[in-house]
């Protein structure tokens, strides 16, 4: 079966700054690929233009059978089947919980009130928040918005889904329960990007860990990877921490 | 639509025209300079002052930014005149303009003022300055700092409401183009030209103000950004 | 001769033509304002300096000159037997649009830009991410300052007289013509105004805080 994304030699630039020369990795269906690295090392970039945010200079990236770098890409279509939550969560404060989550399936989908309420209530419940559906975003913790963040993601029934440091912002506690709704996700067979901090979570739950340094993809391999770097800068990296 | 465009008309106005910009300029600083002064001194009164000051400063502010300026200028000009107090429409204008301005300059000190923290004064007080000079240097010029752009977007609608003062016949841009469509019947012309003039000049104002900004707040110059 | 309430009548019918012009102003104003706050932020760099010219000039040529263009101009195309508030009308509408069109850029400019990247990863069209996620956003911020302006706007009315309309200050000016009593009639005029302005200041500054207080 083919690759659900695949990266060949993917270079952008931010005026003169050089942030990915040369990224190439695939996912294969069902995969967890955890992205490390220093900061700065291009991460959110490149799951930035996986999906779109960000046009590639030179390279190709498919994402679902989307030519991302095409230019004549249909954006729209390609945001069907790619859900992505950020760091800083970007729920929407105008609206509950359950209308954050309804409002792709009906503008989108064009999905009927009540079946897209029935869809939020169930994706809450994966989640673990079904009691927060009436609540506004600025009520709830950051953990639990992070969930809403995800649960909204999910309601669009993705191919894949892409995890931007997800638990940066989160005290130890609430990472935790994101963590486990992440692994609950994995553990479903969703094929997942996650840039993460989470050493452990990442040799615990990936299938595949990419090393990124200046731009590039240093060392790829297993979650065990971790434990046995190859490369001196990844030595160093999870030498340092951070 | 047959008609003719004709600003050949306006050519030999020029001089008139220049002399209606240098006009309009001559009002505005002066309405600036002591519109600047009276607002100051009332944010001061509003923010520090005995309560009663403070009452009648919020009362001067609140009914001159809820009445329009034309009718403050009929009543300074005719108002003033049938009382027996006979000033010339410069004059007038003037002092309508300084009421009217001092009202809004008042209202954008204040808030600068009250982004400025007390504990600043206490400081300065350990310092060993007098009260006055504390005053001025950590919390007033801070906070005309500041306020320093909004300041500027003021001023520079100041310059363009002082065409309002055509309607008592000071002698500025507008009153000069109004004798000049009379004296032409090129009226469209005219305003057109005069239109274009006021662009000019609120940019020039504008850039003015960001020149002397750039002169009297070293850190602005230095920093580019405000405190 | 004094101020009889003849006067007074007349005066108050004046004022109820300033608020029926205000309101003209403030919806044609509002609605090319709206167009054009949109293309402040379009895609489309000729569209957002076209916009952006326009206010530009709109915002650099004092109301009062605004008018005489409009007055003269409708003239220079042959509609010069036109009623004075069509002028008026004209020139108060386009002075608001460009003002209201800057108030309301910043307002959707002040709602972060990772709202929309959120909206847009989820699929959402371009207009429904500007109708579902920005606007509702942004009109929350742009209550206090509009109403704001809607001062501006009953204030500056008072220049329609320029082109030989009669509403609130015109009024004063024709009674005072006739009783020259400048001090009280100007007051009495000032009063009216005053008593249509200052609600709606209030108003605003209590949005305002009301605003503040919510974001904390
Ligand atoms: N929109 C942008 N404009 C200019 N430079 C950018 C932009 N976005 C990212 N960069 C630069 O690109 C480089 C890589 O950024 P990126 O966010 O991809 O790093 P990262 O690996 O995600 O780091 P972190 O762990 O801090 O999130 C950084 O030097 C950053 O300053
Ligand atoms: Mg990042």
């Amino acid at each position: 079966m083919s690759a659900v994304v695949s990266l060949s030699n993917v270079h952008k630039s931010f005026g003169a700054v050089q942030v990915l020369r040369g990224v190439s990795f695939e996912v294969g269906p069902g995969e967890v690929v955890a992205v490390i690295g220093a900061s700065g090392s291009g991460k959110s970039t490149a799951l930035r233009c996986i999906n779109a945010l960000e046009t590639v200079d030179s390279g190709e990236i498919t994402v679902c059978g989307h030519k991302v770098h095409d230019p004549a890409l249909d954006r729209r279509a390609l945001r069907r089947d790619v859900g992505i939550v950020f760091q800083s969560y970007n729920l929407f404060p105008h609206l509950t919980v359950a209308q954050n989550i309804m409002l792709a399936p009906t503008c989108v989908k064009d999905m009927g009130k009540a079946e897209a309420r029935k869809l939020a209530e169930s994706v809450l419940a994966r989640v673990g928040l079904s009691e927060k559906a009436d609540n506004y975003p600025e009520q709830l913790s950051g953990g639990q918005q992070q969930r809403v963040a995800i649960a909204r993601s999910l309601a669009m029934q993705p191919k894949l889904m892409l995890f931007d440091e997800v638990t940066s912002a989160l005290d130890p506690q609430l990472t935790g329960e994101v963590l486990r709704v992440m692994e609950d996700l994995a553990r479903g067979g969703m094929s997942m990007i996650l840039v993460t901090h989470e050493m452990a979570f990442a040799r615990k739950v990936a299938s595949k860990v990419i090393f990124m340094h200046q731009g590039k993809v240093w060392e790829t391999g297993p979650g065990a990877m971790l434990d046995d770097p190859q490369t001196q800068e990844l030595r160093e990296f999870l030498h340092n921490g951070l | 639509m047959s008609y003719q465009f004709d600003f050949s008309a306006l050519l030999p106005y020029w001089p008139v025209f220049l002399q209606g910009v240098w006009l309009t300029l001559k009002l505005s600083a002066l309405a600036t300079v002591f519109g600047f002064v009276v607002g100051t001194l009332c944010a001061i009164a509003r923010a520090d002052g005995p309560p009663w000051l403070k009452t009648v400063v919020a009362i001067y502010v609140e009914t001159i930014r809820n009445t329009p300026l034309l009718v403050q200028i009929f009543l300074v000009y005719f108002g003033f005149a049938s009382l027996g107090l006979k000033v010339t429409a410069n004059t007038a204008a003037v002092a309508a303009l300084v009421v009217n301005v001092g009202a809004y300059t008042c209202e954008i000190v204040r808030a600068g003022l009250e982004s400025i923290h007390k504990s600043q004064l206490e400081a300065a007080e350990c310092l060993g300055l007098t009260r006055t000079q504390t005053y001025w240097h950590v919390i007033v010029r801070p906070a005309i700092e500041r306020v320093y752009p909004a300041l500027t977007s003021q001023y520079v609608l100041l310059m363009l409401a002082s065409s309002i003062t055509s309607q008592i016949s000071a002698e500025e841009l507008t009153a000069v183009a109004n004798r000049i469509q009379s004296d032409t019947f090129r009226s469209f012309e005219t305003y057109i030209v005069t239109g274009a003039l006021y662009i000019v000049l609120s940019f020039v104002v504008r850039a003015a103000f960001t020149l002397f900004g750039l002169v009297i707040f070293p850190r602005r110059r230095k920093l580019g950004t405000a405190i | 001769m004094s101020l009889t309430p003849v006067h007074l009548q007349f005066i108050a019918i004046g004022g109820l033509w300033t608020i029926g012009l205000s309101a003209i102003a403030f919806i044609g104003g509002s609605i090319i304002g709206f167009a054009l706050a949109l293309a402040r932020i379009s895609p489309s760099p000729l569209v957002r300096r076209l916009a952006a010219g326009y206010i530009q000039i709109v915002q650099g040529t004092p109301l009062l000159v605004t008018l005489f263009l409009f007055y003269f101009g409708l003239a220079v195309i042959g509609l010069d037997r036109l009623p004075a508030i069509v002028a008026a009308g004209f020139g108060l509408v386009v002075y608001s649009s460009a003002f209201l069109a800057e108030i309301w850029r910043g307002c959707l400019e002040s709602v972060p830009k990772t709202q929309w990247e959120a909206a847009e990863c989820l699929a959402l069209t371009r207009w429904q991410r500007m109708t579902r996620v920005i606007l509702p956003q942004a009109m929350r911020i742009a209550t206090a300052p509009t109403v704001g302006f809607l001062v501006q706007i009953v204030k500056n009315t008072s220049l329609a007289s320029v082109v030989g309309f009669v509403e609130l200050a015109q009024a004063g000016k024709l009674v005072n013509n006739t009783i020259f009593e400048p001090f009280t009639v100007f007051i009495v005029v000032a009063a009216f105004y005053f008593v249509i302005c200052y609600p709606l200041s209030a108003w605003s500054r209590s949005l305002e805080r009301k605003l503040n207080v919510g974001r904390r």
